[in-house]
């Protein structure tokens, strides 16, 4: 709110207009009452009273127009425009969370937090500032009645007390039954996200019927909810409507006394009536205000806590940082650990990956291969433990040398909304070089698609972009064409390699790719002679990497060629009795082949 | 993306074209939705009288006091007699009388109508939901899903929050407006015409304020629609942000969104903020019109003090419901969008019909053979937006193309291919999860379109590759193989695929949680499950569709064990992705391209080395390079 100070003041001064106008409006006319009205049921009115009259009248509502623009306009741009900063500050803090905190959370719950949440925490601001402008007409209104009789306010204020007794007991009751509801309709967006995202299975066992009536179940209890809340409005909204009535109908039977007294005029009478009329209107506001602030007040609970999180662990960058050359580079890991979520990941994994060599990380499921590569990337902390880039520490090589040198292509390709080109550069526009046909010159757009083109083949992809509409510019991504899960790897993999990185790292990046497909890739990929560690569970990937690290537990086990560890029979039966019976089969299918060939 | 699918893709979006025309964002489209709307819910008119009742009473008691004041100025304080006080008193007694009436009243009828309307609700959510489960698969793609998800979710809130005080308003407020105008025309008719030709005036200005409203709406909910989509992308993106250091042009991204959103909301509120004060201009003309008109002529138009005051009284009074209806537009416009859009989704057609109950047919007990004659399938993506069906591109693909093909009763047949050379859709064709565009699938010689539901969801099971589970235990899951198995059925089963180990290991046993999707499961621990509620299913037709990910080698053993016992006896269909599933089936059929390029055992297969044998090649170069 304080960023938008001169917004908000222009709103309170269009809101302090607005209540002018209105108080204003009301009193003049009472004032025409008295001095055009009834003057004329004696039947003379002087046309300069009526002229007066009739542009004083207009003037008013031509100034309550502009100031409830005002009002209406400055405050929504302000409210906009917090929503806008607070929404950006919180997309920020999306892009700069560390992976670990991040994957904490559902997405679902991170998409609704700078969606419904700041919706609804920015929500108050609205009547916050309508809410001030209304007590001021309230104090306005009551000051007026004051000045046309004491007793006419003191009605006013019972009326007003009244009405703010009722409206608050009935926002007091209908709060837990409200939030019961939101909880209510959430229970069933779970039971139809599940029995949708489940569809396939859903059909295949015929459970339509059951899920119609799991729906229909959580559907009811929501009805059910929504009518208990539904008869207590039914119950409050007639009596908050029906009190201002009754408190008019005393208004006259008091104010009737009163002209006939003598002590007000019967254009008293219609000032106060018209004044009674908007008093109802503020406890409405106020209604509406107090009503949503509990809702607003847990919404900015869930936004700040977001907000508070660390946006990156720390990094230490006392020294200066350095610079890589732009070779291969080596890599060497020391007594790494990594913890996550309570438990140990790696349990002080040490190896050495030299310039230019390839290195296949083998084990079971759970070893710790893809945390290994997230932390060389540094997309995950880590606990102790060193990891050095040509003998540097990663935590002292400035940041963007690191990104450019560093890159990583995961199985879950993801390709972000965009033409194939924006995917595979990701507006990066430094590729080094690393054949002579790269070129440095981004700026000119054949040199930069070619750039792309070359990734694109060595990913073995250019041959599909080739065939989509607009190539380089197809659009891909949620709205765009649809790429098969080996097709998209293989956009990934470009990705990757367009850089020309210095240290490759790929997390099982071409499970989808067809196996022939696949070796073409890895064929490419050894010409560049670019350091490569990789996460693979193919037998001719194990057998084309120089050296295999084999973890088990987070633990090294052992590194060494793959042939060198084939001798280790838990390494084997790791990797090859599946494939072995398999082979012995190969065999003697081939002998019946052999055999039916001739045969026929 | 294939050339044969290009002309298909032409024809498809004129058809497009054509039906976003019909969907234009005009307010005549309101209308229509209310018309179909009242078609599919035929309660909601059920309910307009009662609703009818209640804003005649509301009105009542809003005129009550206005005619008081006139009474008590005219007749009790200002007449020729003077003060009244036994008048004045009576006069109030029965006001406070009648307000007093109105509100017990409008209790009741609230009451009722909100029970009516969440009645609706429920109704039009249950069938909606039941409608989107029986569309074909091809509707519930993954893009889809969420969309699919708010129809019964956010569109029927909209919907709920307008019944709650939009809907109300739109019945009351048109009646106080005309009440207000019949008590004014009882007081004068001169000066009532005066006031309705003045609000005449509004008519266009609201019509093309509406208008305004509609389209800065769509922008808005447009712009809010692409910020989502960009937050999705960068949480869901965050490893590729991070690790390539993508975030400033993520930001900029990010930014410019974000100012898209407030540009467009902004826009829409300059509209609804001018609304208000120009229609209280407008009034303010016509009270200054009235009392100019009303002190001139006070005597020609017979017109007493307090009816005047009465008068300007009512025409104050008029400007609330005016100005409330026009606050209520945009509440109105989002409700009537989600409406349209539910509706929509009903009116898609289910592309698997239900034969009548008393056609249908059973397929016959003991094994089941299958033949498929000239069978193609065209995928058409159309609905892809999912701000409203009718814009977003649409293509259509032909996935399959002239498949024959005899399975005989209790053969294992393997079914191999690369990536979408349509084996998986060839799966769903024959579980009849889709219908195919072209030709028949016969299963135990009947034609599959034939045959009672229940029938075939009995005796034909699939495994899908997923492998998605429910939220709740594992038994529970595999219950759901068939409906009524009991907890020895869950172990019998388990125990038959030699699944005991793996539950006993389980931190609960069959009692053991999965997790939302099943995510307390490995993977193939999933695919487990998925087996065992293949086999507590008993089915005569198995169709497999394994898993390509990679499973670590124990797990991997358990499955292939399993996988064996439950195709034995009965006929199976397996996708393979490892070709020693292939290598010990009865039958192979290899796809490519949408067609069946070879038939045959692995041997036979072999021996025509053709694209099988290629890819058996590739495989065994692998397997042989460690040994």
């Amino acid at each position: 709110m304080r960023a938008h100070f001169v917004l908000h003041v222009l709103a309170m001064l269009g809101a302090a207009g607005f209540v002018a106008t209105t108080v204003g409006g009301a009193w003049f006319l009472g004032w025409i009452t008295d001095h055009v009205i009834l003057v004329a049921a004696d039947g003379r009115v002087d046309s300069g009273t009526l002229g007066l009259a009739v542009g004083v009248l207009m003037a008013i509502s031509v100034a309550s127009g502009i100031a409830v623009i005002m009002r209406r306009m400055f405050l929504m741009m302000a409210v906009q425009r917090t929503q806008r900063d607070w929404r950006r500050q919180l997309l920020y803090r999306y892009v700069d969370l560390p992976m670990s905190l991040l994957r904490k959370r559902r997405i679902g719950e991170l998409l609704a937090h700078s969606d419904a949440d700041l919706e609804t925490a920015t929500s108050f601001l609205m009547p916050l500032a309508f809410a001030l402008s209304v007590v001021l007409l309230l104090v306005s209104a009551l000051v007026v009645l004051l000045l046309v009789h004491p007793v006419l306010m003191l009605i006013a204020v019972s009326l007003f007390l009244t009405l703010s007794f009722v409206s608050r007991t009935y926002i007091r009751l209908v709060e837990a039954p409200s939030a019961e509801v939101q909880q209510r309709v959430g229970k069933v967006s779970a039971v139809a996200y599940e029995s949708f995202d489940g569809a396939v299975v859903v059909k295949t066992l015929g459970r339509e019927h059951a899920e119609v009536e799991r729906l229909k179940a959580a559907a009811e209890r929501l009805k059910a909810q929504r009518i208990r809340v539904g008869r207590m409005r039914a119950t409050f909204e007639p009596l908050i409507d029906g009190i201002p009535a009754v408190g008019t109908v005393f208004l006259l039977l008091v104010g009737a006394w009163l002209v006939d007294r003598g002590s007000v005029s019967a254009g008293d009478l219609v000032v106060a009536a018209t004044l009674f009329g908007l008093l109802t209107m503020p406890l409405r506001i106020m209604g509406f205000f107090l009503e949503g602030m509990p809702r607003s007040v847990v919404s900015m609970d869930r936004v700040d806590k977001i907000l508070d999180l660390q946006p990156e662990f720390p990094v230490s960058a006392k020294k200066p940082a350095s610079k890589l050359t732009s070779k291969a580079l080596s890599l060497e890991i020391e007594d790494l650990v990594v913890d996550f979520d309570g438990h140990r990941v790696l349990d002080g994994v040490s190896f050495a990956v030299s310039p230019g060599e390839t290195v296949v990380l083998v084990g079971p499921t759970g070893s710790g291969k893809s945390t290994l590569l997230e932390a060389i990337t540094g997309l995950i902390e880590i606990n102790s433990g060193s990891i050095q880039l040509n003998g540097i520490p990663i935590e002292e090589v400035d940041r963007d040398t690191c990104n450019a040198a560093l890159a990583i292509a995961f199985q879950e390709a993801f390709l972000f909304a965009g033409t194939i080109a924006e995917n595979v550069t990701l507006q990066r526009n430094n590729p080094r070089r690393y054949d002579d046909s790269y070129n440095d010159d981004f700026r000119n757009s054949d040199i930069r698609n070619h750039n792309i083109w070359s990734a694109l083949t060595m990913a073995a992809a250019s041959e599909f972009v080739a065939a989509l509409p607009g190539q380089l510019e197809a659009i891909v991504g949620e709205r765009g064409i649809t790429l098969s899960g080996g097709q998209r790897q293989r956009v990934a993999l470009a990705r990757a390699l367009f850089g020309g990185p210095q240290l490759l790292m790929l997390d099982d990046a071409t499970s989808a790719v067809d196996p022939l497909v696949e070796s073409r890739i890895f064929t490419s990929l050894r010409s560049l002679s670019v350091t490569t560690i990789m996460v693979a569970y193919r037998m001719s990937t194990l057998e084309s990497g120089d050296r295999v690290v084999y973890l088990e537990n987070g633990r090294v086990l052992a590194t060494a060629t793959h042939k060198e560890l084939l001798q280790r029979a838990d390494y084997r039966s790791l990797v090859a009795a599946y494939e072995l019976q398999n082979l012995v089969r190969h065999q003697k299918a081939e002998a019946a082949a052999v055999a039916a060939s001739r045969g026929t | 993306m294939k050339p044969a699918s290009q002309t298909t893709s032409q024809t498809q979006s004129k058809q497009n074209t054509a039906k976003q025309n019909n969907i234009d964002r005009t307010p005549s489209h309101l209308f229509r939705t209310m018309r179909r709307g009242l078609i599919v819910s035929p309660e909601l008119r059920r309910e307009f009288g009662v609703t009818m009742v209640m804003a005649v009473f509301s009105a009542v008691a809003r005129l009550v006091i206005p005619i008081l004041t006139q009474l008590v100025l005219d007749h009790g304080v200002i007449s020729e007699e003077g003060y009244k006080p036994g008048l004045v008193l009576g006069l109030s007694l029965s006001a406070l009388f009648v307000v007093v009436v109105v509100a017990a009243v409008n209790r009741g009828v609230y009451i009722r109508l909100v029970t009516a309307a969440e009645s609706v609700l429920l109704d039009l959510r249950v069938r909606t939901f039941e409608h989107i489960h029986r569309l074909s698969l091809t509707s519930h793609i993954r893009e889809r899903r969420g969309v699919l998800v708010s129809r019964v979710t956010s569109d029927v809130e909209t919907l709920a929050t307008f019944i709650q005080r939009g809907a109300i308003l739109w019945v009351v407020n048109p009646v106080i407006i005309l009440g207000s105008f019949a008590v004014m025309g009882f007081y004068s008719w001169q000066l009532t015409l005066i006031v309705i030709a003045a609000y005449i005036l509004l008519v266009p200005f609201l019509r093309w304020m509406q208008h305004r409203q509609f389209l800065s709406q769509t922008r808005v909910r447009d712009a809010v629609a692409d910020t989502l989509a960009s937050t999705g992308e960068v949480v869901t993106g965050a490893a590729v942000i991070r690790s390539y250091g993508y975030t400033e042009p993520i930001r900029r991204r990010l930014d410019q969104m974000l100012d898209n959103q407030y540009k467009a909301r902004i826009d829409a509120h300059v509209w609804f903020s001018i609304m208000m004060p120009v229609v209280e201009l407008l009034s303010s003309l016509v009270l200054s019109g009235v009392i100019v008109v009303g002190i001139w002529q006070l005597s020609a138009l017979e017109l007493k003090i307090g009816e005047l005051v009465a008068f300007i009284f009512l025409l104050r009074l008029m400007l609330g419901p005016i100005t409330e209806l026009g606050e209520i537009f945009q509440q109105t416009y989002t409700a009537l969008a989600g409406w349209w859009k539910i509706l929509q989704v009903l009116d898609l057609p289910v592309e698997i019909d239900d034969i009548e109950p008393h056609q249908a047919l059973t397929l016959p007990e003991g094994s089941l053979p299958v033949e498929i004659r000239g069978v193609g399938f065209t995928y058409d993506t159309v609905f892809r937006d999912d701000a409203d069906c009718s814009s977003g591109f649409s293509s259509s693909v032909k996935v399959l193309e002239d498949i024959n093909i005899r399975i005989e009763a209790d053969a294992n047949v393997a079914v191999v291919g690369e990536t979408g050379s349509g084996k998986t859709t060839f799966a769903r064709l024959v579980a009849r999860l889709i219908e195919p565009t072209e030709g028949v699938v016969k299963i135990g010689g009947l034609d599959l379109r034939l045959v009672a539901r229940e029938s075939h969801r009995r005796l034909i099971h699939m495994v899908p590759q997923d492998g998605f589970l429910f939220d709740t235990t594992v038994e529970e899951n595999i219950r759901f193989g068939r409906g009524g198995a009991s907890s020895e059925d869950v172990a019998a089963a388990i125990d038959a695929l030699s699944l005991r180990d793996w539950v006993d290991g389980l931190p609960d046993g069959v009692q053991t949680q999965v997790g939302e999707r099943g995510s307390q499961l490995s993977i193939g621990e999933r695919q487990f499950v998925a087996l065992a509620r293949a086999q507590i299913a008993d089915p005569r037709l198995l169709i497999l569709d394994e898993a390509t990910s990679a499973i670590d080698h124990e797990t991997e053993q358990t499955l292939m064990e399993a996988l064996a016992f439950l195709a034995k006896g009965r006929t199976s269909i397996t996708i393979a992705h490892r070709l020693s599933t292939a290598e010990w089936a009865d039958l192979v059929l290899v796809f490519h391209d949408g067609r069946i390029v070879e038939t045959g055992n692995h041997v036979e297969l072999l021996s025509t080395g053709g694209i099988y044998a290629q890819l058996y090649e590739s495989w065994v170069s692998d397997a042989r390079s460690f040994l």
